[in-house]
């Protein structure tokens, strides 16, 4: 069976490659963690607008749940039979799945990371995503200019997504403190700063039932945490339910990352004090431009200047702003979210 | 004995029928423990319940040991209490489902999608939610007592299929918080709390959901129900021999598929009282109740292999790794310690149940 996979691979390559002498129609791959997350939902639809609009065929994939690296495994093996030009991807195990990427650019293939950074980044051809130390760091900076004084004795809980602390993760939790101007210890790693300002860490799933849980948890550790940082919008509705449930909502300040029209409508709501908003369609879009002109004439994309990655841009999302952080408005958010 | 064989009464208090009456104390200490846990097996979570919160209220002090901690507590297993109480129904049949997270979950989506997509009154949609979810439970008992398919694959199946159906219908959208709180309270009515014994800025203090006094309701209707009640009798019944129950005049059949029908109606109460919990309706909420739930009842002292065990043991069950949650969390210990511990708690609820066992053997 797996002799006669590899030998309908080698097959589908040789022939993969003619096709595209031939200049055939060029075909493009979606690979995203899940269908079920409205980033990514939004992030296909993205990608959808911008082949159709190029003239590429487009196939998508995704996996079951989050984590799930054997179905992503599968669809880059199958796009490789398509004789696909290229592979946008957003890995849920960054470093096991370096290996079905080489394979694909062995092939030919053209393969960029969307949103997550594949471990090493250069595995990947490029990458197009969010600076997400960057989006951490502007909520901090915001915070901390927003409690002005009190900022030296805030009292701060850290929402964190999964116990095994995936890059995504790491990066705005550590931006955020950078921001707010703690010391990040080992910045690779969530959890091991000693400043007694952190009433602690806990995570959430990225969802609401996590915000909740784990904001009712760090309550129960210090009921005077009055600084909130939260991995995504999700979670911070979730911690609000929390606060709301003992009466304090309006003295605390939740800050987030995303920018999802439900997160972006919080911050008008003064659920969430402000965002970070990240461009799920715009990855996407620039995505499928690269596979085209890649396609068209072998150009290979090239970072942004200064970062070993595609910055493809956040911006803060709050209606007051803040001196020194650079921010837009609710209304400017909206007209970007997405979700 | 007196010597007179007419004297039946001296007979009746004669040692020899003493010594029969006491036949168990004979077998010494271990027996007699084992002998009372056959009897009650809600005892033992009862008391590793009890243990645990008095060894977190010593190791943890008044932050543990508090009103408010003890029962935030019970907020945080309200879901997986209620879901826990369905599924032990399905167990003691000797079955088991899957497909209860998905049932919530979907039921929930339902009332939101119901009320916030199609502007039928708030009233409308919670019946609709409700009444979905007994229809998925029906299914799932018609295709396991009339298709004679494995309870296992069959709610397998359905769990994919609810997942699936909820993701597709809702568009991944989330209903948010505000929203409901303004248009359709009704959907966040087992989220409402009450407070006893708080300060005056309303601080600490007990606090209650409706959705735990649901929880606990759900678990003293069920409790009498199986105890009290021919329907609950007949599901020891199927679950210990259906060959035995049937020639003995239970209907298998219809027991089990309204046993399936009350979990999935149960399950969607779940659902309504996630809304309340989390505020919005997510339809990526509860992906882990049907595992969680199974820890529950197998922690509560319910035999998976059917027909024995109380049902409030799987709410001592869904306490205790809620105390051991929210006590690790306290004492500042790595989440992945309470996994290692409920795995291990498990793992011995399991050894206990088969050596008590044995004394029916």
């Amino acid at each position: 069976m797996k002799k006669l996979l590899i030998g309908t691979a080698l097959a589908a390559i040789t022939t993969a490659g003619s096709v595209m002498a031939d200049g055939h129609a060029v075909s493009a791959c979606l690979i995203t963690k899940t269908d079920t997350n409205p980033f990514f939902v939004k992030m296909r639809e993205g990608a959808e607008a911008a082949a159709a609009e190029a003239g590429i065929t487009l196939r998508s994939y995704a996996g079951q749940v989050d984590g799930d690296h054997e179905t992503q495994v599968a669809a880059i093996e199958t796009c490789i039979l398509d004789g696909a030009s290229g592979i946008l991807l957003t890995a849920s195990d960054t470093s096991s799945i370096v290996g079905a990427v080489t394979q694909a650019r062995d092939a030919g293939l053209l393969v960029i990371a969307l949103d997550t950074p594949l471990d090493p980044i250069d595995a990947a051809d490029a990458t197009f995503a969010t600076d997400n130390f960057l989006a951490g760091e502007l909520i901090g900076q915001w915070a901390a200019a927003q409690l002005g004084d009190d900022a030296a004795n805030a009292r701060i809980a850290l929402l964190d997504l999964a116990v095994s602390q995936p890059t995504v993760g790491v990066l705005r939790d550590q931006g955020f403190l950078q921001g707010f101007g703690i010391d990040l210890a080992d910045p690779n790693v969530n959890g091991d700063e000693d400043d007694p300002r952190i009433v602690g860490n806990d995570v959430t799933a990225g969802n609401e039932e996590g915000g909740r849980k784990a904001m009712e948890n760090l309550l129960a550790v210090d009921p005077s945490t009055n600084v909130v940082y939260t991995i995504n919008e999700p979670a911070a509705a979730g911690a609000y339910e929390a606060l709301k449930s003992i009466g304090r909502e309006n003295d605390v300040l939740i800050v987030s990352v995303d920018g999802g029209c439900p997160g972006v409508q919080n911050i008008a709501d003064g659920v969430i004090g402000a965002t970070a908003q990240q461009y799920p369609l715009q990855m996407a879009a620039l995505g499928i431009q690269a596979i085209a002109s890649f396609a068209a004439d072998g150009t290979l994309p090239e970072n942004t200047e200064g970062k070993d990655f595609f910055d493809t841009g956040v911006a803060l999302v709050t209606d007051q702003p803040a001196d020194g952080v650079e921010s837009i408005s609710v209304a400017e958010g909206m007209a970007l979210c997405w979700g | 004995m007196s010597g007179n064989s007419d004297d039946y009464e001296a007979a009746q208090k004669s040692p020899a029928s003493e010594t029969v009456a006491a036949f168990s104390e004979r077998k010494g200490a271990l027996a007699r423990l084992q002998h009372a846990l056959h009897v009650n097996p809600a005892l033992i979570p009862l008391f590793v319940l009890v243990t645990s919160i008095v060894l977190f209220g010593l190791l943890l002090g008044t932050k543990f040991f508090s009103p408010f901690a003890l029962t935030l507590i019970l907020q945080q297993v309200q879901i997986v209490g209620i879901v826990a109480a369905a599924q032990s129904l399905v167990i003691l049949t000797a079955g088991i489902d899957l497909s209860v997270g998905a049932i919530a979950v979907l039921s929930s989506v339902v009332m939101g999608q119901f009320t916030f997509r199609y502007g039928l009154p708030v009233e409308v949609a919670v019946t609709a939610g409700l009444i979905f979810g007994t229809l998925i439970g029906s299914m799932n008992g018609w295709l396991i007592a009339v298709m004679k398919l494995p309870p296992f694959i069959v709610t397998l199946g359905m769990w994919q299929i609810v997942l699936a159906a909820n993701f597709l219908y809702s568009k991944n959208a989330t209903i948010r918080s505000q929203d409901i709180e303004q248009q359709a309270p009704l959907l966040q009515f087992l989220g409402t709390t009450f407070k006893i014994g708080a300060d005056v800025d309303g601080r600490g203090g007990a606090t209650f959901t409706f959705g735990v006094i649901a929880m606990v309701l759900i678990f003293a209707v069920l409790s009498y129900i199986l105890s009290q009640t021919a329907w609950g009798r007949h599901i020891y019944a199927v679950g210990d021999d259906p060959e035995a129950a049937q020639l003995s005049g239970v209907n298998v059949k219809r027991t089990l598929i309204s046993v399936y029908a009350v979990t999935g109606f149960i399950c969607a109460i779940a659902g309504w009282a996630l809304i309340g919990r989390i505020g919005s309706v997510s339809p990526t909420s509860g992906q882990l109740l049907n595992i969680e739930s199974i820890t529950a009842v197998v922690i509560g002292g319910i035999s998976l292999f059917g027909g024995r065990g109380s049902i409030m043991g799987p709410l001592f069950g869904a306490l205790i790794v809620g105390v051991f949650t929210l006590g690790l969390r306290l004492a500042g210990a790595d989440a992945q310690w309470t996994f290692l511990l409920i795995g291990a708690l498990i793992i011995g609820a399991v050894a206990v149940d088969q050596w008590i066992r044995k004394v029916s053997a």
